[in-house]
């Protein structure tokens, strides 16, 4: 049986950063991931990352930034880690080889991002996150860590309320495996696929959220999802905030800068929930053009263009047929990114013994209600690094679990069922998940209500049913890409359901949670994180998800009101 | 809009497994890319052709495969641009690598020569407490080479690897050129040494495909030409790959023509094992007739080398000025 004592899942940034502190405190460590590492989805981190380096900067005006960003719903302890350890952690990736962009003297440059009182991004030109995560991922092949490349997990192991291992399939011979792990590391990243449309990439399908929900492991604040200001039309690729940061305007179909209206004092760079919800007003009070509002950039000089925004303006040749330097481009808020996720403590640990979690799939809570461009990267080096240091502390102390073979049946059935029946008789998972897509999008996108909420509640507790009945038309067991979507769009559902039910629970708005039966922020009722927990099956209770509250850990800011 | 493709596929548990076309069509908006056509065919009309994807936004780099006979991202080519008068779009997996399903291939081949290159920083010592100042320029031409997304676009259309398994490849060097370029790496003449042997630099043939296929304008032949130069100005020149280049320029200059066999020579240099080594070789092309006796195995001068000459030192004032 395959034995390690650390097991990081996924291998974006913060898998790769957890793999690889973990791997220096000497433990043995390994990676699974159901992607080559450097086609994670880091990769598409464009404007760059959060760090006060400048001697005038001081961290805590970050964290302020980062507090009233997040709504006065980001937990404070842990975003005072995340800001006190970001200049630490620019240097360390610039040791590692990461080419920042330089300024005059040599030194890192900054450019400026939404929601912060001055410049303090760290940037590569529009590819940070590829920088970054080709870079640790040269880190990682330095230390020659084992890598399970392509290997998906079908389902966490629990036993005696510990989290023990996983079970995963080989995508390339298509056989499972029970891999042993004192401590488990999810950082598997977000969720996008569960709506429709979304800038994230396909393989964003929230897998993290499903499996540690499924061992009843808490999901936090998972109404809060944040819909990006600029992105395609087309295919709801991400046109980078940077390019607002270098001086980009917003306008509507009169010509309008019509962030005026919303955010006089930040403008087009006010926090991604105010644009974003100006954009979708100009948009339904039909100010539009076509369903878009203009992101302009033509008053920019061609060479700052060419040099910091040469893969936007790819991007809107490639899909819009665009030339940025020529003519504005069409962009609408797109789902973009999960504030919420598995709630863990400042080391990273969820509610589940053994089982870690970090960057995207977790829920610190740094964001809060809203994440300020530039933080996610941070957050996932910052937390990676964290979570896994403390996931091997916490494996030197036990010894290594006993796990019955068995335990791989109950996974190979459910596969077995899926493989008997197929595309036609049963039920096709790309059905079931652009139902879930657009559902997601129209009731639980920009704006929300308890009647699209209850009816979006109605139709994925349907899908979920039909799900029980998916098939494929691939019988095969190598690289069975059709197995593996069937099980991802399980999964997600279960990502949605935890989405739905969290939106329903918060009656008031609040960061990207705007319900217009409750347009304020509630601060007495509601200065609050959601915690959602799955109903175990065999336990009693109505079948739906279970909520509670949890209070926000405020150090020294005091909620206030928040504009722009 | 209607879109034929013909797709290449192979089922490696087909009872005997051999490749085979078929021919799908589909109806998708017009502006749709091959890869959307893919993820369609996958989705709604037969589940199981396999193809790796992710991004759809040309960052990620899993979906290499030959559109048309060469190498692209299919998500970030246009079927409309693909689709020439009624023939099906042929969508084929990557070259130069091993199927393993449809448009799956075994990259390891591609990932084995990127380590080859021991690909991360040597930091130079001592590393400083804050960062290393770095001038933005040197930056802004690194990033060219970081731009590489590792798709394997050149990888799948060198020509050089298609006869020679040994050659590092144009991916692996154009990343070890991000190393010697980096002011902040300390191996950077072990590098140039190593990337200037057998299989490194001078094995390319110069056949510009990496840089047409290259989905992110990393050019990889002309990072290649870049490591030579650095090579060579930092006395990197013990090689056969700079004598071949000396030698050349030498006999041009000299005669006007080349003299295949007195390259040979000069480029393996006055090693006896390695001249017996290249017998066999010319043998061969003295079998094909490629080798004129009548006139002696050594060429003559060329009437008016002179002018020549005068060529090469026109090029080389115009260098010095």
């Amino acid at each position: 049986m395959l034995e390690h004592d650390v097991l990081v899942v996924g291998a974006g940034l913060a898998g790769m950063q957890a793999a690889l502190h973990a791997a220096r405190q000497g433990a043995s460590v390994a990676i699974l991931t159901k992607v080559h590492p450097v086609r994670s989805h880091s990769n598409a981190a464009q404007g760059g990352i959060n760090a006060a380096m400048e001697e005038d900067d001081p961290w805590e005006d970050h964290a302020y930034d980062t507090v009233k960003g997040s709504d006065y719903l980001g937990d404070q302890d842990a975003i005072e880690v995340l800001c006190s350890e970001a200049p630490e952690t620019i240097i360390e990736l610039e040791h590692m080889g990461v080419i920042f962009n330089r300024g005059s003297r040599g030194q890192i440059d900054m450019r400026a991002f939404g929601g912060q009182a001055r410049k303090r991004t760290c940037y590569i030109a529009d590819i940070t996150g590829q920088v970054l995560l080709h870079v640790i991922y040269e880190q990682l092949m330095k230390a020659g860590t084992t890598v399970y490349e392509e290997w998906f997990v079908t389902s966490l192991v629990r036993q005696n309320d510990a989290v023990c291992g996983v079970v995963a399939m080989d995508l390339r011979s298509g056989e499972l495996h029970l891999i042993k792990a004192k401590a488990v590391v999810l950082c598997t990243g977000g969720a996008g696929r569960v709506y429709e449309p979304s800038s994230n990439a396909l393989i964003c399908t929230g897998d993290g959220y499903a499996q540690a929900y499924r061992v009843g492991a808490p999901l936090m604040d998972m109404e809060m999802v944040q819909y990006h200001p600029t992105t395609l039309p087309g295919n709801g690729a991400l046109m980078t905030e940077g390019a607002r940061g270098e001086g980009a305007f917003l306008i509507n179909a009169d010509g309008e800068r019509f962030m005026q209206r919303y955010a006089p004092n930040m403008m087009e760079l006010a926090s991604r929930d105010v644009v974003s919800r100006a954009e979708q007003t100009e948009i339904n009070e039909g100010r539009d053009i076509n369903g878009c509002v203009l992101l302009d950039v033509r008053h920019l000089d061609r060479n700052i263009i060419l040099q910091k925004l040469s893969q936007i303006r790819e991007l809107g040749l490639e899909y819009e047929g665009v030339d940025i330097i020529e003519e504005p481009c069409p962009v609408r808020p797109g789902m973009h990114y999960m504030m919420g996720g598995i709630k863990t403590d400042i080391e990273g640990a969820t509610f589940v013994k053994g089982l870690y979690s970090a960057g995207e799939a977790a829920c610190v809570s740094v964001h809060g209600g809203n994440r300020l461009g530039a933080n996610s990267l941070l957050d996932t080096l910052v937390f990676g690094k964290r979570a896994g240091t403390s996931a091997v502390l916490y494996a030197d102390a036990i010894s290594t679990p006993e796990i019955p073979e068995s335990r791989l049946q109950q996974d190979q059935e459910l596969i077995n069922g899926i493989l008997a029946r197929d595309g036609e008789s049963g039920e096709r998972a790309a059905e079931l998940r652009l139902t879930m897509g657009q559902t997601m999008h129209q009731d639980v996108g920009v704006f929300r209500n308890q009647r699209g909420l209850e009816k979006a509640k109605n139709i994925v507790a349907e899908l979920k049913e039909r799900c029980q009945n998916v098939g494929v038309d691939d019988k095969g067991k190598v690289f069975n890409t059709d197995l593996l979507f069937a099980l991802e769009v399980g999964l997600m559902l279960d990502v949605a359901e935890a989405i739905v039910a969290s939106a329903l629970f918060r009656t008031e708005s609040r960061g990207a949670h705007y319900r217009t039966d409750y347009p304020d922020r509630n601060d007495d009722d509601w200065l609050k994180h959601t915690l959602v927990y799955a109903r175990l099956s065999g336990r009693a209770g109505d079948g739906g998800p279970r909520l509670e509250a949890l209070p926000v850990t405020i150090t020294q800011w005091q909620p206030a009101r928040r504009t722009y | 809009m209607q879109f034929k493709l013909n797709v290449r596929r192979y089922d490696p548990e087909a009872e005997s497994p051999a490749p085979y076309w078929r021919e799908y069509e589909v109806d998708v908006p017009a502006n749709a890319t091959v890869l959307d056509c893919l993820i369609h065919i996958r989705e709604y009309v037969d589940g199981t052709l396999a193809v790796r994807c992710s991004c759809r936004s040309a960052i990620c780099g899993s979906c290499m495969m030959r559109v048309n006979g060469q190498a692209r991202l299919a998500c970030a080519t246009k079927a409309t641009d693909m689709q020439e008068s009624s023939e099906a779009i042929t969508v084929e997996p990557g070259g130069n690598m091993p199927v393993i399903k449809d448009l799956i291939v075994d990259m390891d081949v591609f990932w084995n020569k990127i380590r080859q290159v021991k690909p991360w920083l040597e930091p130079v010592q001592p590393v400083p407490e804050r960062e290393y100042l770095v001038p933005n320029e040197t930056i802004l031409d690194l990033t060219v080479a970081m731009n590489c997304i590792m798709c394997g676009a050149c990888v799948s259309d060198c020509t050089s690897l298609e006869v020679d398994k040994n050659f590092i490849g144009p991916a692996a060097l154009a990343k070890a050129y991000r190393f010697v370029d980096d002011p902040r790496d300390e191996a950077r003449q072990e590098r140039l040494e190593e990337l200037s042997d057998y299989g490194g630099v001078y094995d390319c043939t110069h056949c510009f495909f990496c840089v047409e296929v290259c989905p992110k304008g990393v050019a990889p032949l002309e990072r290649i030409v870049e490591i030579r130069e650095r090579a060579q100005s930092a006395g990197v020149t013990n090689n056969a790959g700079t004598r071949h280049a000396v030698a050349f320029e030498g006999i041009i200059r000299d005669s006007g023509i080349l003299d295949e066999p007195m390259l040979l020579l000069k480029s393996i240099g006055m090693n006896p094992v390695e001249q017996l080594k290249n017998v066999p070789g010319g043998v061969r092309l003295l079998r094909a007739g490629k080798l004129p006796l009548a006139s002696g195995p050594f060429h003559h001068k060329i009437p008016g080398h002179g002018n020549v000459q005068r060529l090469f030192e026109k090029v080389e004032a115009a260098q010095e000025a």
